[in-house]
């Protein structure tokens, strides 16, 4: 038994120094508007198996082009994007939507639909043309609900749940979708202070070295983000770069400031937070 | 037993309690132990009631039940695909689309039109409800609302309107008098030569959007998320259009420019099932046309005796109108709109 979970320890050391695939990873990217210049040029970045990475960045910088171009809706104006080490454009779209599911900000509109049928849209990847759902469909429907604590509403319809609970079971679903990448643009943006914190504790558990699956999420809550993150992307607006680190790392190290570029705010390691830089009373 | 099961059976028992008021009302009055012996077949085929039971009656019981379902079901397809509750076929010019194709065709043909004068009046209704649905398709990558969209589907109703007061102007006095009875809507324009053709078009484009219930589901959840979940959002809306205008086209070819049935019955549907789950809503929404259609036959007939049929668009807004009259003010009490 011990000698089993040494060699299994042994193996796993030797992939990471090794062979480590990681999840996401993006090659000398450049990603914008083919009419204008690119908003982020020549960056590359990667996300390791199990790891939750915060992409942070002001207004208008470039997060969310960042994220459809690594999610393959958007095509990269050069460079590359690999999920899984396969290129992005070179999935099916169910291919795809088998190793990379997303979540979004706005509020989901489908009413007349249960919690538990919402998040079976999720399985959709994996079930045939008429979407039957197997036994074990419906148990990672169950799991998906479970592990955002939203069982107890399995046959609520959507429309009766508040926007913290939707938000949750738009997660659920990307669970149930059961793919090692989710990716999350700003997933928290329209929800109050108790939803954003469960989300960002919600996303922490998703993203485990057990599940092996991986998280990226942009967002604007930076304190509650940086304190279950494992890495930081930062946006860098001036340079039009992409500064990545260790969460550690990067709020001890000032980077953060370069976020919000001639702004009255600056990066307060021990709050975690971005404060004002003038004016602030102590 | 689940509310699902219960609307279907009760869905299955309404036409099945209609289908024999429908056989027993008419233009003519006969007993209702004439109509069992005719059906018993102890009657010869060649006598009156025969004729009217086998020639007439039925037909238009089974025109009106297969037309019924059709636009409740391209009705369905393009609230989802559109994501607007209000979408329908006869709101959003579809019909008016093909009455314009129609109209070409009957005003070109000047009246009289045997079978290749009809097949050339669903080719022409096909033609026209798809011109308006590409219309619709190319407005739609344009215009982010659906609200907007609505109304550009409402306009170009108007001008297919126009166009046909135009032809009209310009047609033969028969073709204008065919055209306008058509216009008035009708279930007993489907002969019994041209019912297979008919019934057959009806179920097999129904069934076939059948198959899309996956895919229309995934859609529910807007369009990003569709796409995340494997769905071809763009393909998946064309064919969503091309049934929708198929089913319409053939509806409309043979009984006229029929108004709310498509836009109220997916709304009586979602009401009854309590769901939008489409591997639901689509075989209730059939059903429950088949039932609206039927019922809205029946009433045209009802009063009728010794006085004619009253035409069908003088019956389907009094059943459609008030169900989205109900709709709209209740629309933040009703899941789906939420």
């Amino acid at each position: 038994m011990y000698c089993s979970t040494a060699a299994n320890l042994l193996i796993s050391t030797d992939m990471s120094s090794t062979t480590l695939h990681s999840i996401l990873e993006a090659t000398r990217l450049s990603v914008g508007y083919i009419s204008g210049s690119p908003v982020i040029a020549d960056i590359s970045a990667r996300l390791e198996a199990g790891h939750l990475a915060v992409l942070v960045g002001a207004n208008g910088s470039g997060k969310s082009t960042l994220l459809r171009t690594l999610s393959g809706a958007q095509a990269p104006l050069a460079g590359s994007v690999e999920i899984m080490g396969k290129r992005v454009g070179d999935y099916s779209r169910r291919g795809l939507a088998r190793v990379l599911s997303m979540v979004y900000t706005d509020r989901t509109m489908a009413g007349g639909l249960t919690v538990s049928e919402t998040v079976a849209v999720g399985r959709q990847p994996h079930t045939g043309v008429l979407g039957r759902m197997s036994d074990a469909d419906r148990e990672a429907v169950a799991k998906a609900l479970e592990d955002v604590g939203m069982s107890a509403k399995a046959n609520n319809f959507l429309a009766n749940l508040s926007d913290g609970e939707r938000q949750k079971v738009m997660i659920a679903r990307a669970l149930a979708q059961d793919t090692p990448l989710v990716i999350l643009d700003e997933p928290t943006a329209f929800l109050d202070v108790a939803s954003r914190l469960e989300i960002m504790g919600l996303l922490r558990r998703v993203a485990s070295r057990e599940s092996g699956r991986s998280v990226l999420l942009s967002s604007h809550d930076i304190a509650p983000a940086l304190s279950v993150a494992d890495d930081v992307w930062l946006v860098d607006s001036t340079g039009r770069r992409l500064i990545c680190g260790q969460a550690g790392e990067m709020i001890g190290s000032g980077l953060l400031d370069l976020a919000f570029p001639g702004r009255d705010v600056r990066f307060d390691a021990s709050r975690l937070d971005y404060v004002l830089a003038t004016g602030a009373p102590e | 037993m689940t509310r699902y099961r219960i609307v279907i059976i009760s869905l299955c028992v309404a036409l099945l309690l209609l289908l024999p008021c429908g056989l027993l009302l008419g233009s003519v009055y006969i007993p209702a132990s004439e109509i069992f012996k005719a059906i018993a077949g102890s009657v010869p085929q060649d006598s009156v009631v025969s004729i009217i039971l086998f020639e007439t009656r039925i037909p238009a019981l089974l025109t009106a039940l297969l037309a019924g379902t059709g636009l409740a079901v391209a009705g369905l397809l393009m609230q989802t695909g559109f994501s607007n509750p209000l979408a329908g076929p006869s709101i959003m010019g579809i019909s008016s689309g093909a009455s314009l194709g129609v109209a070409l065709v009957m005003l070109a043909f000047g009246g009289a039109l045997g079978v290749w004068g009809r097949m050339a009046t669903v080719g022409g209704a096909f033609a026209g409800a798809m011109a308006v649905m590409g219309v619709l398709l190319l407005f739609s990558s344009v215009v982010r609302s659906s609200d907007v969209l609505l109304i550009v589907g409402i306009l170009i109703g108007y001008l297919a309107s126009s166009a046909i007061t135009l032809l009209n102007f310009f047609a033969t006095q028969s073709g204008v008098h065919s055209y306008v009875v058509w216009g008035m809507g009708t279930f007993a324009g489907v002969s019994s030569e041209a019912m297979p053709l008919f019934a057959g078009l009806v179920v097999v484009l129904t069934l076939l959007s059948f198959l899309l219930a996956k895919p229309l589901d995934a859609l529910l959840l807007g369009n990003r998320y569709a796409t995340s979940a494997g769905v071809n959002v763009g393909a998946t809306r064309t064919v969503l259009i091309l049934l929708s205008g198929a089913l319409t086209a053939v509806v409309t070819a043979w009984c006229g420019p029929v108004a709310f049935i498509g836009l109220a019955v997916p709304h009586i549907a979602r009401m009854l099932i309590q769901s939008s789950a489409h591997r639901r809503l689509l075989p209730a929404t059939a059903l429950c046309g088949a039932v609206t259609g039927l019922f809205c036959q029946i009433l045209s007939v009802a009063p009728a005796i010794e006085r004619g049929i009253i035409p069908v668009n003088a019956i389907t807004p009094l059943v459609g109108v008030p169900v989205i009259i109900y709709v709209l003010l209740n629309r933040r009490k009703l899941a789906y709109f939420n």
